[in-house]
């Protein structure tokens, strides 16, 4: 016989009690390992469902990236087809200019009579849509020190015996000036400044950006200004004959129509056609980059609000948990303690003739601490078991949840797994201990002549 | 001496009033003696006993168990002299009711200082003689009145106790079971055991060597005329 047996005979004696208090425990270390899975879960959940979103994103991104690239190209293919509809453009030039000039100093030095244009404007011609006659000059621009090409335009001239059609350039207008890349970067001009040219003063009316070709290193004013600064009143050194209805071998055609108009002139063709289409594409390019940033920016913002959306629920549990866990372990613990009152009430006639056949005040404590340190055990290890299905089943049904190494991975809950029977029996012990301390000081005699 | 009550008074104080249980009540036993006291019912008899048992401190006098004074030891060191020295036996049985019949008389083992062997066999002993053995697997609840009375006598006995208190051991047993309890106490006397017995029953009166009275918690002893080995 020993005490070990007396309690366990005692535990089965009062089945209920022992459930009771079994039930007590369990539920308070239920609570603290079901909030502590859940909590865990939820961080778990929440690392997939982020790399997931942050996948997700990222492969609609590149899923992008690749149709913005393809639909670049398809655009570009539609824009070199379209250009070839456009036509050409085309410069009328006096017969006597060298095209060496114009290509080696961007300059043209032979002359024609202004009112040519005017004669082709008024002509019957078919094959040219716009005309722009200007003077070309290289020149040194005293002010800045520097050599430049001056372009004075008037604008377009229209063909009469067609309808007024939409400008494709505007005039410069009178005191205004355009300026190239490479000019207004080393100057470092602004829009509305006033610069001076041989004396006069233009305010800058528009800045060009880099075209990669003589432009860079021209400023544009108007044609009648150009020819006063020039010394070339009434003459011109080209017209540009625009959007030309001259594709493929129709060249030809634009150059005998043109020589039989304008004697003494020569038909070139100029190099817009590529330029537009350049810069077809750099356009292009910038709304593929804009919508693929759009695409990105969306992403991440989804990405942010999942994040807070997850953050919100981890909140919401921790809070919910920080308010349930210490109740239940109240309520554990006042039943506890309330159960092993009774326990002793109930076992007070037993008590008194223990003491009385010879038991230690030191025996009886033993025999209730040890009851309560099995109910302690027990019910801890049942309440890990319970608290790790509940949250862990209740961390899954928000997903496709945690797998059970992830959780034992994620450091605290193992240690927590490991603490809580413990705490369990150091929950128990002390519920028990001031009925115990109650039972072990009962008077015997007290209760020997109760009957 | 094994008992010796000198002069021991109890009073219990309630909240208004306060009750003379016993008034220098001094009794003396030997080895083998079979004292019963007798007295009506609120006379202080049991006042008496749990006294002599070293449960009830009394307000003046002495108890002396052996030549020691219970009251002198500390609670833990005072059980552990009851487990050696005293049996108890009640009215009401006081068996554990979880413990079969073995385990109870195995009980007071956990007190005492003997090993487990021998305490297990003693326990065999004392239910093989007290005719319990086809019942030592049995909870109290399935036991007679008998059987339960001679089960507490077994755990009484169990670490073999010099003296034997009983209070009203035959208060709920018919003929047969008393005659055959107080046998058992005369048995143990005549082994040279000391028992007191505290009874308002006059069938115990033959069975004890000595009876004393109790009335108003004040004695007046006498030899038992009766008492003879053939009272037994």
């Amino acid at each position: 016989m020993s005490v070990w047996r007396l309690v366990i005979r005692e535990i089965r004696h009062r089945r209920l009690n022992f459930l009771m208090g079994l039930l007590s425990v369990a539920a308070a270390v239920a609570s603290v390992v079901g909030a502590q899975t859940l909590l865990t879960a939820d961080r778990i959940i929440t690392s997939q469902l982020l790399s997931t979103k942050e996948a997700e994103v990222e492969k609609s991104v590149a899923e992008k990236q690749a149709a913005v690239q393809q639909a670049g190209k398809e655009l570009q293919d539609v824009i070199r087809k379209q250009m070839l509809g456009l036509g050409f453009n085309v410069l009328i030039l006096p017969e006597s200019q060298s095209l060496s000039e114009i290509h080696l100093d961007g300059s043209m030095s032979a002359t024609m009579p202004e009112e040519y244009v005017d004669r082709l404007a008024s002509s019957k011609i078919v094959t040219v849509n716009h005309l722009l006659p200007s003077v070309t000059k290289r020149i040194h621009w005293e002010e800045h020190n520097r050599d430049v090409v001056i372009v004075g335009t008037r604008g377009e001239v229209p063909i009469q015996h067609r309808g007024m059609k939409k400008p494709l350039l505007d005039e410069v207008a009178a005191g205004k000036i355009v300026v190239g890349h490479e000019i207004h970067q080393q100057m470092n001009l602004m829009e509305g400044d006033t610069v001076q040219l041989r004396g006069r003063d233009f305010t800058v009316s528009k800045l060009h950006a880099e075209r990669g070709s003589v432009d860079d290193v021209t400023v544009w004013i108007n044609l009648a200004e150009a020819q006063e600064l020039l010394g070339m009143q009434n003459l011109i050194n080209a017209i540009l004959a625009l959007e030309c209805d001259c594709s493929g071998d129709r060249i030809s055609q634009i150059r005998a129509e043109i020589s039989a108009i304008l004697p003494g002139t020569q038909v070139v063709e100029r190099y817009s056609q590529a330029l537009t289409r350049a810069e077809s594409r750099a356009k292009a390019k910038s709304s593929a980059q804009q919508a693929l940033k759009a695409a990105e920016q969306s992403g991440a913002e989804q990405l942010a609000l999942e994040r807070k959306t997850r953050r919100d629920l981890e909140h919401r549990h921790a809070g919910f948990a920080g308010l349930l866990v210490p109740l239940i372990i109240l309520g554990s613990i006042m039943t506890i303690g309330l159960l092993a009152l009774v326990n002793s009430r109930q076992r007070s006639q037993e008590i008194g003739v223990l003491r009385a056949i010879g038991l230690s005040a030191r025996q009886l404590m033993l025999i209730f601490l040890l009851k309560s340190a099995t109910i302690g055990i027990l019910g801890g290890l049942a309440g890990v078991s319970i608290g790790l299905m509940v949250g862990q089943s209740l961390g899954s049904a928000e997903s496709d949840g945690s797998t059970w190494n992830e959780l034992f991975a994620s450091g605290d809950l193992p240690v927590l797994i490991l603490i809580t029977p413990l705490f369990a029996l150091v929950l128990s012990g002390l519920a028990s201990w001031i009925p115990a301390f109650l039972a072990a000081r009962q008077d015997p005699a007290v209760v020997l002549q109760k009957e | 001496m094994v008992l010796q009550l000198e002069q021991v008074s109890k009073t219990y104080v309630g909240h208004s009033t306060a009750v003379h249980a016993v008034s220098d009540v001094s009794i003396e036993l030997g080895a083998g003696d079979f004292v019963a006291v007798q007295g009506p019912s609120g006379c202080g008899k049991s006042t008496v006993l749990l006294m002599a048992g070293g449960l009830l401190q009394p307000d003046s006098g002495n108890v002396l168990i052996g030549g020691t004074n219970p009251y002198g030891l500390p609670p833990d060191a005072r059980a552990s002299f009851r487990s050696i020295s005293i049996g108890f036996v009640f009215q009401q049985f006081h068996l554990v009711p979880y413990l079969n019949v073995l385990e109870n008389v195995l009980s007071p083992g956990l007190a005492g200082t003997n090993s487990p062997e021998h305490v297990r066999q003693r326990a065999e002993h004392l239910i093989e003689h007290f005719r319990l053995a086809h019942r030592q697997d049995h909870l109290p609840g399935e036991l007679s009145s008998g059987e339960r009375q001679r089960t507490a006598l077994a755990r009484a006995l169990l670490n073999s106790p010099q003296l034997l208190l009983a209070d009203e051991p035959t208060g709920n047993l018919d003929r047969e079971n008393t005659d055959a309890v107080l046998g058992y106490l005369k048995e143990f006397a005549e082994s040279g055991g000391t028992v007191l017995l505290v009874t308002h029953d006059d069938r115990a009166v033959p069975f004890a060597k000595r009876t004393v009275h109790l009335r108003d918690g004040r004695t007046t002893n006498h030899m038992n005329p009766g008492f003879s080995a053939a009272s037994g």
